[in-house]
């Protein structure tokens, strides 16, 4: 995925928008055509540059029930003696419906909330306990790795669901490959024992709290964590009682 | 052979080195029980493992119970024997291929990874407005019959592990009519790579309503039938009233979604809290139970399989007014530009566009190329989509960064969540009641796996 960037890779810069309008990040760049490396130029594309951008942090209003629910959660977290500045990093809004002239975000938008990681309980704490959040439901969590966003590695993606109000939000905990630690949140949310379980086998996220982070998906024993954008896919020896059985590619070959 | 590297990624080491001094490891291939279990430990607390080859563990689930006389004072899953790595096979092919991927997840209803995969997709491109009608509809159809299809299997096997094997044979009878109407809409019965992002491959074969108006009396007769020796059947009551009881505090703590979320007595339904495909415009009911216990999932499941027959229903009058209409998105960078058609050795990309592009447009051909080989870039950013699964909510989290393959692409399986249950639905129970429990979760493990 890495091989068609340029050497800006990593570099976090922002541009700004045409017309004034909220800059988005820049995560990467993409030159040329896919896949040519070290040929000639004979397509005349391969002086084409893409710049990679996230979406870009929300600015107010963010329209629809976000405005309410982030309000709401400022408002919880100052009262348990959190600053909401210091707990959300960032807030952000993704709408996958065109939007209409003069109205809000559609239906189905999308509201992640960047979340520090020391604060990532008192969040779920609050959204699940407010009568007015009531994400009592979690839908477990899944991990990201992005090597090149040095500092911020990896991922934890808390996707959390309002039944009593019909709402849905996603928290995006970063921590350094370094120190790969996040709390655990199962005390808040018991659902997430399993997903936690398989993020700290895919990933290597340490939960610190929880009650048996043990793998469950690869065997107990496995060295590294298979998701990591840094593992291969497949062309690993396999043991077998004893013996160890090499990758396809390099099997004996019977033709 | 050498043994790899110390840090090099490899897999585990032979069994017997886990038992370090101290852990005693007893195999038993017969005898009395009595004398077993005297010899083994000397002491009344036995582990013994269910699975992962078991024929009630569907599949290769494993479970591990502190039995004390025929009691289960304790319930672990282990889970892993499936694992075949998707999720990062995923990052490696294009958006396209991935649904060939994840349909092979929930191997019993793979229309549902295949949908949610789809949509999430459609979110990360902003094209959610822009699928047809008609594509919806051929989805809805397909996933609703699905849902039949998945829960024949689950009522199916539930009987058959308490013994009744003709309610098993009755409902694969009744699912294999459907699998048929699968195989003639996308040439296969099960990993049908069927749902495309921006719609579907093909199209229903023109006479395939008249064939699901001929199909819906026959599964309702099946349904009929099961209900007949289920439901009121004193040995099927006693074995489940009141076993697997999770209530609705559980439910929500565990995040159980679906049938069993549902037999405690909450109407959650993505289908109505977050529609999709449509659904908004469907007219039918959500059933909900207060028991909380496995006959009344029982129940939930065939009353959900009458509810599909009426959005199937339902459905069938769309398509008929739509007929003729596309099925792809109009947007030729992403609709897939191969059209499929049935030949003399069988189905494959249309001699039509064959011709078009090796014969008359080198453009198309380039395009064909591009669009087959590299793909469509998606813009970077992150999605979630769930979809109702026949198992619960099952959710896709998608990201991209800004390529042609999905940078991650994570599945929060229903089933693997559900499994999370089985610790408080079964101990204090007898043995006999874990077969009835798990299989009221209805896990596949496929999809727990992945």
């Amino acid at each position: 995925m890495s091989e068609d960037r340029g050497p800006q890779e990593g570099a976090t810069t922002e541009v700004d928008r045409p017309g004034g309008g909220p800059t988005a990040e820049v995560v990467g760049e993409r030159t040329g055509m896919f896949g040519v490396h070290g040929s000639g130029d004979t397509s005349g594309y391969g002086g084409l540059t893409r710049l990679v951008t996230l979406p870009p942090a929300a600015t107010r209003p963010y329209g629809s029930w976000f405005d309410d629910a982030v309000d709401v959660l400022a408002e919880v977290l100052a009262e348990a003696g959190v600053a909401f500045d210091d707990a959300v990093e960032r807030v952000v809004v993704t709408d996958p419906r065109r939007p209409v002239e003069g109205e809000g975000p559609s239906r189905d938008a999308e509201l992640t909330l960047h979340v520090a990681r020391e604060h990532v309980v008192a969040v779920c704490r609050a959204l699940r306990d407010d009568q007015d959040l009531r994400f009592e439901l979690s839908l477990g969590v899944s991990g990201v790795h992005y090597p090149e966003d040095a500092g911020r590695e990896l991922h934890a993606v808390y996707h959390l669901t309002s039944v009593t109000h019909g709402r849905r939000l996603r928290l995006d905990v970063a921590c350094p490959d370094a120190d790969p630690h996040l709390p655990t949140t199962t005390a808040v949310y018991p659902a997430n024992d399993w997903h936690e379980r398989e993020t700290w086998d895919f990933f290597g996220i340490v939960f610190d709290g929880h009650p048996a982070l043990a793998r469950i998906e690869m065997p107990d024993d496995w060295p590294g964590h298979p998701q990591r954008k840094d593992y291969p896919l497949g062309g690993i020896p396999v043991e077998y009682k004893g013996a160890t059985v090499p990758p396809p590619d390099e099997r004996r070959r019977y033709s | 052979m050498t043994a790899p590297a110390h840090d090099a990624p490899h897999a585990t080491r032979p069994a017997a080195d886990d038992y370090g001094p101290g852990v005693a490891g007893f195999e038993a291939s017969g005898g009395d029980w009595d004398e077993i279990a005297r010899e083994a430990i000397g002491e009344e607390r036995i582990v013994v493992n269910m699975g992962p080859q078991h024929p009630s563990t569907h599949g290769v689930l494993r479970l591990m119970l502190e039995i004390d006389g025929e009691t289960v004072t304790e319930a672990r899953c282990g889970i892993g024997y499936l694992h075949t790595g998707i999720e990062k096979n995923m990052e490696f092919r294009t958006w396209t291929q991935g649904t060939t991927f994840c349909t092979r997840m929930d191997y019993l209803a793979p229309l549902y990874q295949e949908a949610a995969y789809c949509l999430g997709t459609e979110r990360l491109l902003g094209i959610t407005d822009d699928v047809p009608e008609r594509a919806n509809v051929i989805r809805v159809l397909m996933m609703e019959l699905n849902r039949v299809a998945s829960h024949l299997v689950c009522l199916g096997t539930g009987g058959n592990e308490m013994g009744a094997t003709t309610i098993m044979t009755l409902s694969f009878t009744a699912r294999e009519e459907i699998l048929r109407m699968f195989e003639a809409v996308t040439g296969l019965r099960m990993n049908h790579a069927y749902i495309r992002p921006g719609g579907v491959a093909q199209d229903v074969p023109e006479d395939f309503t008249e064939h699901i108006r001929e199909l819906l009396p026959s599964l309702r007769k099946y349904l009929a039938m099961l209900g007949d020796l289920m439901l009121a059947n004193p040995i099927f009551k006693s074995r489940l009233t009141g076993v697997g009881v999770l209530n609705l505090a559980g439910c929500f703590a565990l995040g159980i979604t679906g049938p069993v979320l549902r037999s405690a007595g909450h109407p959650y339904d993505v289908r109505k809290a977050f529609p999709y495909c449509g659904y908004e415009d469907y007219d039918f009911d959500v059933p909900t139970d207060t028991a909380a216990d496995c006959y009344s999932r029982v129940v939930l499941r065939i009353e959900e399989c009458y509810q599909s027959l009426r959005i199937v229903e339902q459905c069938m009058r769309r398509l008929d007014e739509t007929q003729g209409a596309p099925v792809m998105v109009a947007d030729k960078k992403i609709a897939w530009p191969a059209q499929l058609a049935v030949g003399h050795d069988g189905q494959g990309n249309s001699l039509d566009h064959i011709r078009h592009i090796m014969g008359t447009s080198m453009e198309a051909l380039i395009h064909h190329f591009k669009l087959v080989t590299e793909g469509f870039g998606v813009p970077a950013g992150q999605a979630w989509q769930t979809v109702e699964h026949p198992r619960g909510e099952l959710g896709v989290h998608l990201v991209s960064d800004g390529g042609t393959r999905p940078y991650r692409a994570h599945f929060r399986d229903p089933s693997f969540n559900n499994l999370q249950a089985v610790s408080v639905m079964c101990e204090g129970g007898q043995v006999a009641d874990v077969v009835v429990s798990v299989a009221s979760l209805d896990p596949v493990l496929g999809g727990v796996d992945r």
